[in-house]
């Protein structure tokens, strides 16, 4: 409830784009707490992803606004956008294939290393402190989903589950205050999804950050967010808390009901 | 602990790239003071040392940054000839010979790196294969531009012109430097293979330290995945352009090294070809892989002036070293044979998880 009085870490209003003749996401107006767990789900091709491109600029918005801590990020790049403090995994994986596990995290802390290049050519002292702090950074991240272990294999000899984990743990270590995350379950086991769910929640209380993810898990999605945004054909249909969510007859019928009868 | 197991792996390759080459100054050393070392093994060390350079150079763009640059030899002529310019008018100045080597790589150097500036800044910007085109053009352009170069120097100074060499208007005691398509004439030959084998070094540091520094880890980021970098929060633009600025620039220091061992050198020497040479090399060595550039380059300059005893058959030769250089290098299996013990464990370790 504290929550709510603060100011959000994102706020969209009016927010829309057009491909060409088609309207991919339009009026998505949403306002997210500094340490809430947002649901964001839909149909295929609703336009989730899509919004996630828009808030990290991927896409440049045909209109409406983007508030990231009360800042406008209208003029941003999708860089500064991170370094603002948005980060996020893709519903395609996209992991840097030939570096291991631990420099795809180092990446992510890329801007948290402080040494320039001249003092990693000379391998002046800063060079060796600051790969020192890094290496132990990279580390503690890597364990909290148990892969410090793995830190020295190929990001692409990892399985499909490692992979999309590691792709959290590069998010993370950007230091972001809203983590997206795109379809972070897809194609994990029930355990492996459940571990999962356990780790954003932890991961949530202990870096005390947003997180907004899309997920077509139904457990998953109802089990951690505390709130729920629904879009279909990239309008907003509905919004609420999951129970509210689930007795929506909008939803029902545009969603939940239509996969039900799709099995 | 696992932190200095981690570096000594990265280290264990610089340092046994940095043995190749000191083991092979030394042998050569040995050679020539049995002896044994022929006239024409002897003028081509400085092209050998040239062209891994070179090798190691185009491998940052190709292998580390994953683009493609078509005129890697236009940056090395670039070094060429505003070396010789500068050695030729320091003659007075600066008597000491490694001195004025000196000058003319670092200002070599310079040049090539800013002609990477102008290039790289607005084509770098790009998302796709423009860099190759835009190199293609620049290699062709600064041949033709240096093909009409004419320069000479005398008691007032440095002159030049892009018409003839009359209109340079030389004092008596004037003496012309470039003369057009000729080229350098009558340069006074500075380069030592000791002098070449301490740049090399100095390369492979560079390289070596920069690839495994957050800016090298940030360029092969990028080049993996660029949309993932930067999403990440690493600027792509500017690291790109480190890569390519930092290559051109020891293009041209090999292209300083490379001129100033010979008494003429023409600016069709840098054409197309060499630029293609050069990424032959790479290729040949495996993109990205230091070691393999430094070997390949070297055999396959060597290669041509041993095979000259066997005249007819050189060709035939050539292309079978090729053929065994690049199923050796290329080759998943060959290639784990090969480094066994280095790269073995790695792979179990990744099998097992
Ligand atoms: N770059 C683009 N150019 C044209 N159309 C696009 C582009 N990106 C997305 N679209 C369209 O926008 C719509 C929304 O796509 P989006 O990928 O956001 O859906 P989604 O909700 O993430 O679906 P899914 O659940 O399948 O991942 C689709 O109709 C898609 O074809
Ligand atoms: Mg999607």
């Amino acid at each position: 409830m504290s929550d709510k009085a603060q100011t959000p870490v994102l706020q969209t209003s009016h927010l829309g784009i057009d491909f060409g003749g088609l309207t991919a996401v339009d009026e998505f107006n949403i306002s997210i707490a500094p340490t809430e767990i947002k649901g964001l789900i839909g149909p295929n091709g609703a336009g989730k992803t899509t919004i996630f491109n828009l808030l990290t600029k991927v896409y440049q918005p045909s209109r409406g606004t983007i508030l990231l801590d009360g800042k406008d990020t209208r003029s941003m790049s999708p860089v500064q956008v991170n370094h603002a403090g948005i980060a996020r995994t893709f519903q395609n994986i996209r992991l840097f294939d030939q570096l291991t596990v631990e420099e795809n995290v180092k990446i992510g802390l890329h801007d948290h290393i402080k040494y320039g290049m001249f003092s990693g050519i000379f391998r002046l002292p800063s060079f060796w402190k600051e790969e020192k702090r890094a290496h132990e950074e990279a580390l503690k991240l890597l364990d909290i989903f148990g892969m410090a272990d793995e830190a020295n294999v190929r990001a692409d000899s990892l399985p499909y589950g490692a992979q999309r984990r590691l792709e959290i743990v590069r998010a993370l270590a950007t230091q972001p205050k809203l983590l997206l995350l795109d379809e972070p379950a897809a194609g994990m086991n029930p355990s492996e999804t459940e571990e999962l769910m356990n780790n954003i929640k932890k991961i949530r209380d202990e870096f005390k950050i947003a997180v907004m993810l899309i997920e077509h898990d139904m457990n998953l999605v109802m089990g951690i967010c505390e709130n729920i945004v629904v879009v279909n054909f990239g309008k907003i249909i509905a919004e609420g808390t999951p129970t509210q969510i689930q007795n929506d007859p909008q939803v029902i019928e545009a969603y939940l009901g239509g996969r039900k009868e799709e099995d | 602990m696992d932190f200095f197991k981690k570096i000594k792996k990265h280290t264990k390759i610089s340092f046994l790239n940095y043995g190749i080459v000191i083991a092979f100054y030394f042998i050569i050393q040995v050679v020539a003071m049995s002896g044994h070392l022929t006239n024409s093994l002897k003028g081509q060390l400085i092209p050998i040392v040239s062209y891994v350079i070179m090798a190691l150079a185009l491998n940052l763009v190709v292998g580390i940054s994953g683009e493609l640059s078509l005129g890697h030899a236009g940056f090395m002529s670039v070094g060429a000839f505003s070396g010789v310019v500068v050695s030729m008018s320091l003659a007075q100045t600066i008597p000491s010979t490694g001195l004025r080597l000196l000058c003319a790589i670092l200002v070599g150097a310079l040049l090539a790196g800013i002609a990477g500036v102008i290039i790289g800044i607005p084509v770098l910007r790009l998302n796709g294969d423009y860099l190759a085109i835009v190199t293609l053009a620049f290699g062709e352009i600064i041949k033709n531009v240096l093909n009409c170069l004419y320069v000479g120097m005398d008691g007032a100074g440095i002159h030049m012109s892009f018409k003839d060499t009359a209109s340079l208007n030389l004092a008596a005691d004037g003496k012309i430097l470039i003369n057009g398509p000729m080229g350098a004439t009558g340069v006074t030959k500075l380069s030592t293979f000791m002098a070449g084998t301490i740049l090399l070094i100095v390369v492979l540091v560079i390289i070596q330290n920069l690839v495994n520094s957050r800016t090298g880890l940030a360029i092969m980021a990028i080049r993996d995945n660029r949309i993932a970098a930067e999403a990440s929060g690493v600027p792509v633009t500017k690291h790109k352009l480190i890569a390519f600025v930092t290559s051109a620039a020891i293009a041209g220091a090999a292209g300083a090294l490379y001129a100033l061992n010979y008494s003429t050198i023409a600016p069709k020497k840098f054409d197309f070809n060499t630029s293609i040479l050069v990424l032959v090399f790479v290729v040949l060595g495996g993109i990205g892989n230091m070691t393999g550039s430094i070997i390949a380059a070297a055999l396959l300059t060597i290669l041509p002036e041993l095979l000259r005893k066997f005249a007819d058959y050189r060709m035939l030769i050539y292309a079978i070293v090729l053929i065994i250089v690049m199923i050796t290098t290329n080759n998943e299996k060959v290639r784990a044979f090969i480094n066994g013990l280095k790269k073995k464990p790695k792979q179990e370790e990744a099998k097992n998880e």
